[in-house]
């Protein structure tokens, strides 16, 4: 199965692949950070506030990511608002990692003990040091392999981009295929890439799950 | 008004292809668990390959390949076919891991108490092991049936004439209302994914208490 034009093929899937990366890495950079202060939001006692939070979560959980990515490139240029391709990809692809993340975040916030709170209460800790000196740091360190994991899946939801003009790895493939007919060949060796980066990265993730549980009874790991 | 019947007709499509490539997965799906939990490396081994691949390579990618790619080799499919099948290669390497995290959730115990009452090895598995994991997966199953709804969506990529397709053919004439035929359909996915997630939240606070713990 080994294809002898795979070396002609290969510079330009790799600059695809360096685009998608870019992309899954600007994706992640917004979302993230949105992620967080949505787990933050829901979990406000502000009844406004908690409710518009939920509601972006849910859109983001439930709408594919494709129509995110569809809505950002050819719907707002209906309300003005024309966006590159790699700016539109980056504005779908945040708001379906700031969802999902937001999940994560709240999960791992909610695993800090009761206690801790209490403490910190005890000891005259304001409010936001509570959350920003001792809930947030070891809420994120439980929520790491979870963001982790959501990080490779949104690598490769960066194929999508392929529908919005974005030069990326899937559209690098079909560029090819397009010009020499051969699109079994190349498609392969897109397929391949993405399965380069998710299965060592799907590793890294389970060994960092398994260190960080170390201190864990092996019924709990 | 007419835009709106028009994409809201693409539903059927979207349904059956969640609902062949759901099937095709929870049926194809059984002997790859077995083959990846088998104890001959023979099987284990390259079960583990198509599991792994299946889900390391993007869908969007397996649509590509078996739409444009296997044409090459004289294996010609409609789109719809083309799709059922790309998303049928997924559901199956993911619910082969759901089945197996369920038997994997059962306690050991209950594998040893059937051996001890002289079940044999068959009857153990099909009437104490497989109902109990099947409760366990159930919930990792339905939260694989939402994604798989969601993933549909790609289809339209190769031409199957869904939900996404009609929404992206109508807003690309490149009127004032683009945003909003888009934005119709991203809501009709909610309003199929939403309920489905409240069920399934229920449903898994109620099977779980029919596991031996």
């Amino acid at each position: 199965m080994i294809y002898s034009d795979w070396l002609d093929y290969l510079p330009q899937l790799l600059e695809g692949l360096r685009t998608s990366l870019a992309l899954a890495g600007a994706s992640l950079a917004v979302g993230f950070p949105i992620g967080l202060l949505l787990a933050l939001g829901v979990a406000s006692p502000l009844r406004p506030l908690s409710g518009v939070c939920i509601v972006l979560v849910e859109a983001g959980r439930a709408v594919p990511a494709l129509v995110f990515l569809q809505l950002a490139y050819y719907g707002l240029p209906s309300i003005g608002l024309t966006l590159a391709s790699f700016v539109a990809g980056t504005v779908g692809l945040g708001w379906i990692t700031a969802a999902y993340s937001s999940e994560i975040f709240r999960g791992g916030i909610a695993s800090v003990p009761q206690g801790q709170r209490e403490a910190s209460v005890a000891l005259g800790v304001s409010a936001f040091d509570t959350y920003r000196t001792i809930i947030i740091p070891q809420g994120l360190r439980v929520a790491l392999p979870a963001l982790l994991g959501l990080a490779i899946q949104i690598f490769q939801g960066t194929a999508l981009a392929f529908t919005i003009a974005l030069p990326e790895l899937l559209s690098a493939a079909y560029g090819i295929g397009n010009q020499t007919f051969r699109f079994l060949s190349v498609l392969t060796l897109a397929g391949l890439l993405y399965v380069a980066i998710v299965i060592p990265a799907g590793i890294l993730v389970r060994s960092l799950e398994v260190r960080m549980g170390r201190h864990l009874a092996p019924e709990y790991r | 008004m007419e835009t709106y019947w028009y994409i809201l007709a693409g539903l059927p499509t979207t349904l059956a292809l969640s609902v062949l490539a759901f099937a095709i997965g929870a049926v194809a799906g059984i002997p790859l668990m077995l083959a990846r939990r088998s104890s001959l490396l023979l099987l284990r081994a390259p079960a583990r390959v198509v599991i792994d691949l299946s889900r390391a390579i993007p869908p969007i990618v397996w649509l590509f390949i078996i739409f444009f790619g296997l044409a090459e080799t004289g294996l010609k499919f409609t789109p719809f076919q083309a799709a059922v099948i790309g998303l049928g290669v997924v559901s199956s390497a993911y619910l082969a891991e759901a089945y197996r995290g369920g038997l994997m959730a059962i306690d050991k115990l209950q594998w040893e108490a059937g051996h001890a009452l002289g079940l044999s090895q068959r009857d153990n598995f099909q009437y104490v092991l497989a109902p109990q994991a099947f409760r366990v997966a159930l919930p990792t199953m339905a939260t694989f049936a939402i994604a798989l709804l969601k993933d549909t969506s790609l289809t339209y990529t190769i031409g199957v004439n869904e939900i996404l397709f009609r929404a992206n053919s109508e807003a690309q004439v490149g009127s004032a209302s683009s945003l909003a035929i888009l934005a119709f359909a991203g809501a009709l996915y909610a309003l199929l994914s939403i309920p489905t997630a409240m069920v399934t939240r229920r449903l898994d606070a109620a099977m779980r208490s029919k596991v031996a713990q």
